[in-house]
């Protein structure tokens, strides 16, 4: 069903876009109480050690010192910091604090001061006695190591994921859908391959943050930077054991997540200090712990076999995986599961695939979900080795990938099979323009005048390359978004969601959807989010859900609203309710009309007075994939190996764009981090275990000068499960760059590197071993 | 100790400690329109202008500022919002946690220059690095904006 939008569609601007250009300050930090106790965190200065005692009689003497807190006083209950569905996919195997030290950073005691200054100098007074431990430094040593990174009792999976912490497995998974050997044994053409990415850094500008108080109520108020409130609110009620009546979670304005605030990180804390000082409390990770002691995405390695018959149709692939989840588990399983669940359906003409491996625990910072979370790792070895192999059958990638990938109304197996930790949901494509998104890319990019190189200059040559991808829209019977939307007097609408605007302006794309659907605009729609006390439940930004998820709860809303406003009209009007017409701001029925301002100042001050007000939720029973095309043209230097992106064009089918340009900042946001770490970004450790990379000097984050020209485009699609015909855009656009530039190497040098990031002295080297 | 100076357009007198820096002078006596983002003169986040020059305020010190003129995005309100516009028009604005600096470094970029190329735009603003947008839309806002055209 295609309609004339009058708001979603349209060009709108960010509802908060120029109150934070002015600089309203409604970040977390900026809301802080004046009064707050600092609160600083001890970290080991050890991959691994056993904190043997800990003495903070010292510290404790320091005038100003509030509060310190140990694996001595704190509760010892295991959880996980990853903010997901409950039962959580992720091992609980951490504890607020616990007798061992898993990573060079990772927390040992919080002192609460007066000052930084205060907790500074009481933290030196604290004496750690340590028995240091060998560490696994080595993702590939760390399946049975002597060394084992979670000795201790009382931790344990909420459901089988294949968690064997004795042998360094934090997860594992194992599907098959027909028989792969058999099915290569057949095949004209096979290549095998191995690719490794590596750890990368969220490095969003804003770091992680919180603050406690108590209220009125001595109820306890947490401010945070999160990505999930809900989930937040759940686990700390769980972990500290304070009823979740007393907790309320607040998230203000975000500067930047992409996954790296979905979870806990100074918020156990100072809720604990807030607690028992009964004072306000505040943590600001400095940008060394940020980079230090939050998360990364996880490293991985991974084997494909890829095989094709003599016509050039995939028959079979077989993925084996071996991913870094570091010192914690969290989103091991499921990150994992996406390397296969949402990069290998594109190619759904295979009989046979065969997905599985490990997710190992070793003594690094510890890895969590990052934008594309699997997806990036798996598009990155996927799209890779198709180019392998269509080279080996003597066909052009694209026409391989045009014959090879999925259409509209087709499906994969992987779907039912696949889900998140779990079992998955079938589903139909009911809305793929990837065959279009190919040829447009191909025509925009000019990519029969650019394929494979050109020379440019005496030791200059330009190659283009690509790659496809697709991604989910939440996760089906699992996720949940809810809406609130009450009328005011005036005839404006307050809007209260779950949903989580953590900078990608889901609060705009909500607020448009509830215009659209009351025919108002968006300037009559108020909308308040993320606050456990005054909005309704939402999962919370992640699994690239908001659109799609919180998107439908708001339009079943505002629907279900437009219903009850017509028959409050109908019954104002004594006319019958089928009888009348809205137009979104006036009621009419025959001769008959009312204006909503009308309605409402009745309602609330005259006649039947009562609160016209709705909730409505949604969760979905697919996950429809948004499917990009993207292409990438590269300058190199064929002396230095030095190179730059001339241009990136994208394709993007996520069906309508609720707001395109905020869709189209989310897909060039996506390049641009996805580049980086195809280019540039890596988390460097020494030889001990230590974080080389602390700050943007040294881990460098692409800037205006590295990338080159954005050609952004969208298919003309429109999902039927979906809020206005809308598919999510969040993730899918980080997924291609370091595909699309291994490739493009190969096209100018004819040498393949498999390890991120692509850097020139990585090509040299190819290079040289080639020769 | 004591420091005087001009902040967007009204004398303050800031008590402080010595060592202490601008970006926490600021925050701590409530201008929280300056943003802590690496505090290590990388992210950008905290331009501030001194004497009308972009400077990274978490790395100068309080004290040295002295009789200056100090100005954030307090005083260049209007000049903000209509930039925010053009933002908005070119899908460059997201968490907006850089966006205040932003809006003060080409204030400072129109007053030296008014007429940049787009080259000397993105070396202009090349030191506030943005994580959630693909840049080029920053580029094409700034240079649409400083060009006059909607």
């Amino acid at each position: 069903m295609k309609k004339n939008f009058r708001v979603v569609n349209n060009i709108t601007p960010s509802v908060d876009g120029k109150g934070l250009m002015q600089g309203r300050s409604y970040y977390t930090d900026d809301l802080a109480d004046q009064n707050s106790l600092i609160v600083k965190l001890l970290r080991s200065p050890h991959a691994f050690a056993r904190i043997k005692s800990i003495d903070v009689s010292e510290a404790e003497k320091v005038p100003g010192v509030a509060c310190i807190l140990t694996k001595d006083n704190v509760p010892h209950v295991s959880f996980t910091r990853a903010g997901q569905g409950y039962p959580e996919p992720s091992p609980h195997d951490k504890f607020i604090f616990d007798e061992y030290a898993r990573y060079v950073g990772d927390e040992v005691a919080a002192v609460a001061a007066v000052s930084e200054e205060v907790a500074l100098q009481a933290m030196k007074k604290i004496k750690v006695d340590y028995e240091v431990l060998e560490p696994v430094l080595d993702f590939e040593q760390a399946f049975e190591n002597k060394s084992v990174i979670h000795p201790e009792d009382g931790i344990h999976e909420m459901f089988p994921i294949g968690f064997d912490p004795k042998k360094n497995v934090a997860a594992s998974y194992e599907m098959e859908v027909g028989n792969v050997e058999e099915e290569l044994k057949k095949c004209e053409y096979v290549v095998e391959d191995t690719f490794y990415s590596q750890a990368q850094a969220h490095a969003m500008i804003e770091p992680h943050t919180c603050n406690a108080r108590l209220d009125e109520h001595n109820r306890l108020v947490i401010y945070s930077t999160t990505q999930t409130p809900f989930h937040m609110r759940r686990i700390m009620s769980k972990t500290i054991g304070l009823p979740v009546e007393k907790i309320r979670v607040v998230k203000p304005r975000v500067g930047g997540g992409f996954g790296g605030k979905q979870a806990f990180h100074g918020e156990m804390f100072c809720a604990l200090v807030t607690l028992r000082t009964k004072k306000p409390s505040k943590c600001v990770f400095t940008r060394e712990e940020v980079f230090g002691s939050t998360y990364t995405r996880h490293p991985m390695r991974i084997t494909l076999r890829v095989g094709a018959n003599k016509d050039g149709v995939i028959q079979a692939i077989d993925c084996r995986a071996l991913s870094d989840t570091g010192a914690y588990g969290e989103h091991a399983l499921t990150v994992f599961m996406i390397v296969g669940s949402k990069v290998l359906p594109l190619y759904n003409k295979a009989k046979a695939v065969k997905f599985g491996g490990q997710v190992v625990y070793t003594n690094h910072v510890s890895a969590g979900a990052y934008r594309g979370y699997g997806a990036i790792q798996g598009n990155y070895a996927v799209e890779s080795i198709m180019d392998e192999l269509a080279e080996k059958i003597g066909m052009d990638p694209i026409k391989f990938r045009e014959i090879n990938s999925m259409k509209e109304k087709e499906t994969s197996p992987i779907f039912e099979i696949m889900g998140e930790g779990t079992e998955g949901t079938a589903m139909i494509m009911e809305s793929c323009k990837l065959p279009y998104c190919i040829k447009r890319g191909r025509e925009l990019i000019e990519w029969d005048k650019k394929w494979p190189r050109k020379e440019v200059g005496p030791h200059k040559v330009r190659a283009v390359g690509c790659a496809i991808a697709m991604q989910g829209s939440g996760i089906p019977f699992l996720d949940m978004g809810s809406c609130t939307i009450k009328l005011n007097d005036g005839g404006s609408y307050m809007v209260t969601v779950g949903a989580t605007d953590i900078g990608q302006g889901s609060d705009t794309m909500i607020s448009q959807i509830v215009a659209e659907e009351l025919g108002t605009t968006v300037d009559k729609v108020i909308i308040y989010s993320s606050d456990t006390d005054l909005t309704p439940y939402d999962c919370g930004a992640y699994a690239s859900s908001t659109t799609y998820v919180s998107g439908n709860a708001a339009w079943n809303a505002a629907q279900k609203m437009r219903d009850r406003l017509v028959r409050e009209a109908a019954e104002y009007m004594n006319v019958k309710v089928g009888s009348v017409e809205f137009d979104g701001k006036i009621f009419t029925s025959g001769e008959k009309s009312l204006s909503l301002e009308d309605l409402a100042t009745n309602r609330l001050y005259n006649q039947d007075t009562r609160q016209i007000a709705v909730t409505e939720s949604f969760h979905g029973h697919v996950s429809p994939p948004p499917f990009m095309a993207a292409f990438g043209e590269f300058e190199f230097d064929t002396e230095t190996f030095e190179y730059k992106m001339i241009k990136y064009v994208t394709v993007t089918d996520c069906g309508t764009t609720i707001n395109p340009m905020l869709a189209k900042g989310q897909v060039e946001g996506g390049i641009a981090q996805g580049y980086g770490m195809a280019s540039s970004e890596e988390v460097i450790y020494n030889d001990k275990g230590k974080l080389l990379t602390t700050n943007f000097d040294v881990y460098h984050i692409p800037t205006r000068h590295e990338i080159g020209e954005l050609v952004t485009e969208f298919a003309d699609s429109y999902e039927p499960t979906g809020p206005f015909g809308a598919k999510s855009v969040g993730e899918i656009g980080i997924d291609t760059p370091p595909a699309v530039l291994c490739n493009a190497v190969y096209n100018a040098f004819g040498v393949r590197v498999h390890h991120l990031p692509i850097t020139p002295e990585a090509i040299f080297k190819a290079v040289k071993e080639k020769k | 100790m004591e420091v005087k100076f001009n902040l967007n357009g009204l004398d303050v007198i800031y008590h402080i400690q010595p060592g202490e820096y601008l970006l926490d002078s600021l925050r701590n006596n409530g201008v929280k329109s300056v943003k802590k983002g690496c505090n290590a003169s990388a992210c950008g986040a905290c331009t501030v202008l001194v004497n009308g020059k972009p400077t990274l305020s978490c790395s100068v010190l309080t004290a040295s500022i002295e009789g200056k003129k100090v100005m954030t995005v307090e005083s260049i309100q209007e000049e903000a919002g209509e930039l925010s516009e053009y933002f908005a028009k070119e899908g460059a604005d997201q968490c907006g946690y850089c966006s205040a600096a932003l809006a003060l470094v080409v204030h400072a970029l129109k007053e030296e220059n008014p007429h940049p190329t787009r080259e000397e735009i993105d070396d202009y603003l090349v030191g506030n690095l943005c994580r959630c947008t693909g840049l080029q839309s920053q580029g094409n806002a700034v240079e649409k904006y400083l060009g006059g055209k909607k």
